[in-house]
């Protein structure tokens, strides 16, 4: 009776924290979505690279956050992802996002399937070393084959070649990047609000469970029967899997993408986005990718040394908010309501 | 009918013989208490047959198969559950989802991501019904490592018994913990293992919770078995109270405890 009565009432507090959890995200994506409305087209673009990068930190965070394996080579999905895009467009002649989006997917789903079975061997710093030595060939590919990959040049992918909702929306004639910047502004905003319940579901699944559990306790939980191996492996090109749809949604918004996120300095600001938000929260990852996104673009504004004043920066609010925006924010916010 | 044998177990760290030539029958139902001074290997025996470590030679014969070989996650699909002495938990989820997390794993289900882990209600029943039979109701919402010591070991053989065993290692289940809260958890343990009808070996050191709960004792001593017997057998077994206590005579045991009580 005793063990019947705290389920329901664990239920019914369940069932309001879950409600709570939805007004405050219809909130904040009707916030989203009126936006546009009120600000300039600059700080639309704004935005959507933030959303973009939003979804590689969430993708970052399923290992990081929840099966605790720090990766410092996702530049190699996110990179993938927005290679696989360009060779779409520039070799197949394709248009279609959506094409280019399954391509992608295809073509990053495939690399980290093949990277992580190499890594996921290993944990801690062996994993994240394996990890960014990996990205780094794929870095040096890009960089080497410049008659495929056209080196640092990169390979230029025009949003007016581009259509979306299989061919409904298209960008041809006058006015037309005013056009894309909106469309392709809600189309990123849709595709982020997916992943985020995608993702969401994942880590509340009996599978994020079990990567919860292999993060705090290894030995126990193949105690208890699950393969971690087999399930840091599934976890592993989920990430990739997210990161590289970012990269993909990331290389229209760019007109070009070129090694440069390939490379490993882009890992380590993926990671960054995820611990200044707070990786140990669901939505601390999304914070901190469009925060460093502002802070960043601030930072290159306004001085030519920007490397300088953004580590500055980064490191002061590390240090001021060791849990993280979302962490600290969070445990405020329980303060205050004690 | 047995359930385990281990055939000629042998596990050398160097010049330690941690399991020494074992060749040791547990039956189907049956509490076994294993016993011995500290090193004699028990701990070991429990990790050998649990695939913690592998064997260097020898066989383990589970319902008559060939296990030697297997890996942990095979051991335990076959029915092999461990507890640990350092309690061994889940330290940043819920004391339930601790043990739901053993209910999903049993039933194959740790690889669906599609569903809510909480709307499983088959699961989240029987977790619950868990926690209660170890009396961790009303701790289901707390952090595994916000919990107090003796809640820590209940939790740790809760999540071996979510798995429905056919044979449970329980390796000191009381240690860490006062001598007050010793005999509530080993009738909670002994409750619901005898309950279930579930074979267990339990690694312990206090010889009164020993000769009370166990069906058959077996004690061992620098890696191999000395002696195994029912409780009455090993009480009046010189060559044992010698080892165990370093005093023989008929009331060894006894006298020990009376001493220690009083």
């Amino acid at each position: 009776m005793t063990a019947m009565t705290t389920t329901t009432a664990t239920a019914d507090t369940g069932g309001a924290a879950f409600l709570r959890l939805l007004i405050a995200a219809t909130a904040i994506l009707v916030g989203l979505a009126l936006l546009p409305a009120v600000v300039d087209p600059y700080q639309t673009v704004l935005l959507t690279y933030g959303l973009v990068m939003a979804i590689a930190a969430l993708g970052f965070n399923l290992l990081l956050g929840y099966t605790g394996l720090l990766s410092f080579g996702h530049s190699a999905y996110f990179g993938t992802g927005a290679y696989t895009v360009a060779f779409i467009v520039r070799d197949l002649g394709a248009h279609s996002m959506e094409l280019c989006i399954l391509g992608g997917l295809a073509g990053t789903v495939l690399v980290s399937a093949l990277f992580g079975f190499v890594c996921v061997r290993h944990t801690r710093i062996f994993f994240g070393i394996l990890t960014l030595a990996l990205s780094q060939v794929l870095w040096s590919l890009a960089f080497k084959f410049f008659w495929v990959t056209g080196g640092t040049d990169g390979i230029r992918v025009a949003y007016a070649k581009l259509t979306l909702l299989g061919g409904l929306v298209d960008f041809a004639g006058p006015g037309s990047f005013q056009r894309f910047v909106f469309a392709y502004y809600y189309y990123v905003l849709a595709l982020f609000t997916l992943a985020t319940v995608v993702m969401w579901v994942i880590v509340h699944s009996p599978f994020g469970k079990a990567l919860q559990a292999i993060r705090d306790n290894e030995t126990r939980a193949s105690f208890v029967g699950i393969s971690v191996r087999r399930h840091r492996w599934i976890a592993f090109v989920i990430s990739g899997a997210f990161t590289g749809l970012a990269g993909i949604l990331w290389v229209p918004l760019n007109g070009l993408t070129t090694p440069d996120v390939l490379y490993w300095p882009f890992s380590g600001e993926i990671v960054f986005m995820s611990v200044l938000g707070g990786f140990r929260t669901f939505a601390g990852p999304i914070v901190g990718a469009v925060t460093f996104n502002y802070l960043k673009t601030a930072a290159v504004a306004s001085t030519e040394y920007w490397q300088l004043l953004l580590g500055v920066v980064l490191v002061t609010l590390v240090l001021l908010l060791p849990s993280g925006i979302v962490g600290t924010a969070m445990r405020l916010v329980s303060r205050w309501t004690r | 009918m047995s359930l385990l044998e281990t055939i000629h177990l042998k596990k050398y760290f160097g010049d330690t013989h941690a399991v020494d030539d074992v060749s040791l029958v547990i039956k189907e139902g049956e509490l076994v208490s294993l016993v011995g001074p500290n090193g004699a290997g028990k701990t070991s025996f429990c990790n050998v047959v649990s695939a913690y470590y592998t064997a260097d030679s020898g066989t383990i014969l589970f319902k008559g198969r060939d296990v030697t070989r297997d890996s942990v996650t095979a051991r335990v699909k076959a029915g092999i559950a461990r507890s640990f002495q350092l309690v061994n938990l889940f330290d940043d989820l819920t004391a339930f989802d601790n043990v739901a997390l053993a209910i999903f794993s049993r039933e194959g289900k740790t690889r669906s991501m599609a569903a809510l882990a909480r709307r499983d209600s088959a699961v989240t029943g029987e977790a619950d019904a868990v926690l209660g039979q170890f009396g961790l109701a009303g701790k289901r919402n707390e952090l595994a490592r916000s919990l107090a010591q003796g809640e820590r070991k209940l939790l740790d053989v809760a999540l071996a018994y979510a798995l429905r065993p056919k044979l449970l290692f329980l390796d000191e289940p009381t240690s860490g913990v006062s001598t007050r809260d010793k005999g509530q958890i080993m009738d909670t343990i002994a409750g619901v293992v005898r309950g279930e009808g579930i074979t267990a070996v339990v690694v312990e050191h206090d010889m009164d919770v020993v000769f009370t709960y166990s069906d058959r004792i077996v004690v061992m001593h620098q890696g191999a078995i000395l002696a195994k017997g029912t409780p009455d057998e090993i009480r009046t077994n010189e060559e044992v109270a010698m080892t165990l206590i370093g005093a023989a005579g008929p009331d060894a045991f006894t006298q020990r405890s009376d001493h220690a009580r009083g």
